[in-house]
């Protein structure tokens, strides 16, 4: 039977989804993680550079038309607090510059009186300013007053990649949970997928029985269509199986009424010409109807062999058996006929194929060896194969059609060469190569045909 | 030997029944598997011939009945289906053999033989003869002194002899009851044959003496 090509896998699919699903999760909420600690972090920062512009800005005073700033303690201690950073300021009138570092950018500040804020490099660090000024009134006229206070952003990177840290570990945390989540859950959803196929393939190749076992929603279509598939098939089978029967049961019984009333009138005729018609009429229905047995059983037999059971044979009993069903038939002739083995040899096999190929491949040595000769039946064992060989005490086989005999056996060839005897070592044929063995026929070195057939060990 | 057959086919049954008178046994035959347990309820049979298909239900079943009833008659099945078919459960359900139609009778005849040998149960069904009996069942002639077993031939060319003592079988007879129907023998082969019944009677008053022109006959004393 051929494997049905696979295209995909629901589970790796399933699992695939889920797992790019929690991938963007995770990257989510590393990145909201992230930003939010980052906002956080600098608004605390821009809250204190603000208070701390703020305290110098109101620790300055007018008098006289002039300015005069104290930069107060607290001012600049509040920012040291937080870490080692380098602090820095500006004090600005108008675009006059009063103190600090004249060089350090500043932004707009909002003539509101809000703080505002600038991200920028200051004397190769990068820095954050704060600026918050207010409106004056000088000796020049109204102008405003500006402070601008930064502070160095190293202790902040290290908090951020802290953060950081803590945000990827967090989302790799959430990613290696939906991980085992997936696996979870793309089990448990092709389950009961695979619980279908665990009780379809465990049945033996006869076993048509619709599944019963409940199965979840989206799979009733498939089972429903399963069963009707499995129950036409099984009508089918029954139809070939009936069939055959009855073909074999029409066939033989007319021929049955035919011979016997044919045997009757010959035992009890006196007149030798109709004894002797009678007769020829009887070897003429034996003929027809082995040859139409022949072909029920090949019908038969290849039905079985479409649906072959194996089960375990012991060969040595199968023979004997066999060669017992057919010593009455052999003693008719006066034909010994003996089996030998004695090892114990079992096989994997259809018991009932098998028989009826080793009754074949009798039933030919009977019918061709002398009355008063010998068949001996060998069951031999070798390395890796199981040997049952027919040797009779024959005619045996040409010489130069011991190649071409088993040619001859391939079907549909010469089917004319088929019917009659043909067809026994046929069926032989078609059941040894079915269970992966193989016919061998050769003439003894004594004289006489040696068929054999070859099993495979197990 | 008293037989049961058990076939529905009615032209069927009446051949098998008149061949089988033919060599002499007394044959009832049953219609359906509710007849023949009539039968067999009455009658004690040596051998019961049975037909597969049944009007009133599958050979099978009688078998199986039969066996539950623990009948030790012997049963031949006789099959019109696939060999191959009906080989499953025939044997197991206790049929001592089995047949495919058409039944060649000489075969019958040598399958019974070997049913009831296997079976060793019969009573021991001995011709006397002259100053010998004759087994035909296990095939032997019993001399005061010794036994003498026959060879299948040559066992059923002695039973047509002593079956009708003192009747002349012509050759050509003798050929047809002893051959089946596929053999190609003349007639000298039933020389062969006589000749080695002879010289198993050479010591005894049992004598197959030659008619010539008319064939052989077969003297007890």
């Amino acid at each position: 039977m051929s494997k049905p090509a696979a295209h995909g896998s629901i589970r790796r699919r399933l699992l695939l989804s889920l797992l790019a699903g929690a991938a963007v999760l995770a990257f989510v909420v590393y990145f909201v993680v992230q930003t939010v600690a980052r906002q956080v972090a600098q608004e605390s920062q821009d809250n204190v550079l603000a208070a701390s512009a703020q305290s110098i800005l109101d620790g300055a005073r007018l008098s006289g038309g002039e300015v005069n700033v104290d930069l107060p303690y607290s001012a600049l201690s509040m920012l040291d607090s937080i870490s080692d950073e380098r602090v820095f300021y500006a004090i600005h009138l108008e675009h006059e510059f009063l103190s600090g570092y004249a060089d350090l950018p500043a932004p707009e500040g909002d003539p509101s009186g809000a703080p505002a804020f600038l991200s920028a490099e200051f004397l190769g660090e990068d820095v954050r300013i704060a600026s918050v000024r207010r409106r004056v009134s000088t000796g020049a006229g109204r102008s405003y007053l500006k402070v601008s206070v930064a502070q160095t952003l190293s202790g902040q990177k290290l908090v951020l990649s802290r953060i950081s840290r803590i945000s990827i570990t967090i989302g790799a945390g959430f990613f290696l949970i939906s991980v085992f989540m997936a696996g979870i859950i793309s089990g448990s959803a092709i389950r009961p997928l695979d619980r279908l196929t665990a009780s379809v393939s465990r049945r033996g190749p006869k076993d048509l029985r619709p599944v019963a076992a409940p199965v979840p929603t989206e799979m009733v279509p498939l089972v429903a269509s399963l069963n009707s598939f499995m129950r036409r098939l099984q009508q089918s089978l029954l139809r070939s199986e009936d069939f055959i029967a009855e073909a074999a049961h029409r066939v033989r019984t007319p021929l049955a009424i035919v011979r016997t009333k044919a045997e009757v009138i010959q035992r009890v005729s006196d007149d030798p010409e109709t004894r002797k018609a009678l007769k020829e009429m009887i070897h003429a229905i034996d003929d027809s109807s082995r040859t139409a047995g022949q072909l029920l059983d090949h019908a038969m037999v290849t039905f079985r062999l479409d649906h072959l059971v194996l089960e375990e044979i012991n060969l040595l009993h199968l023979v004997h058996d066999t060669v017992e069903r057919l010593r009455p038939t052999s003693e008719l002739k006066d034909i010994t006929m003996q089996a030998f083995g004695e090892q114990d040899s079992v096989i994997k096999g259809d018991p009932i194929l098998v028989q009826n190929a080793l009754h074949n491949l009798l039933d030919n040595a009977v019918k061709y060896s002398p009355a008063g000769s010998q068949i001996d039946v060998v069951l031999a064992l070798n390395q890796n194969e199981a040997e049952v060989c027919v040797k009779d005490t024959g005619p045996g086989f040409p010489a130069d059609e011991l190649d071409s005999l088993p040619k001859r056996f391939v079907r549909g060839k010469n089917a004319e060469a088929v019917v009659g005897s043909g067809l026994g070592l046929t069926i032989a044929k078609e059941v040894i190569t079915a269970h992966g063995g193989t016919l061998k026929i050769s003439n003894n070195p004594g004289g006489g045909a040696c068929v054999s057939l070859l099993f495979p060990l197990p | 030997m008293r037989f049961l057959l058990i076939e529905d086919n009615k032209q069927l049954a009446e051949a098998v029944v008149d061949r089988l008178i033919l060599d002499g046994h007394v044959v009832d035959h049953a219609p359906d598997i509710q007849t023949a347990h009539d039968f067999t309820a009455t009658t004690s049979y040596e051998l019961i011939l049975l037909d597969v298909m049944l009007p009133d239900g599958d050979g099978r079943t009688f078998l199986a009945q039969h066996r539950k009833q623990e009948e030790s008659t012997p049963v031949i099945v006789l099959t019109a289906r696939s060999q191959v078919a009906d080989r499953v459960g025939l044997l197991d359900l206790g049929a001592d053999d089995y047949m495919v139609k058409p039944i060649d009778f000489s075969e019958l005849e040598a399958r019974c033989r070997a049913v009831l040998r296997r079976r060793g149960g019969v009573a021991q069904n001995l011709l006397p003869l002259g100053d010998l009996r004759f087994d035909s069942l296990s095939g032997t002639l019993k001399f005061p002194d010794h036994d003498v077993q026959l060879r299948t031939r040559e066992l059923r060319l002695f039973e047509v002899f002593a079956n009708a003592p003192g009747q002349v079988f012509s050759k050509s007879i003798l050929v047809d009851r002893l051959f089946s129907y596929d053999d190609d023998v003349t007639e000298n082969a039933i020389e062969v044959y006589v000749g080695r019944l002879r010289r198993h009677l050479k010591n005894s008053t049992v004598k197959i003496t030659t008619i010539r022109g008319l064939g052989y006959k077969l003297e007890p004393e």
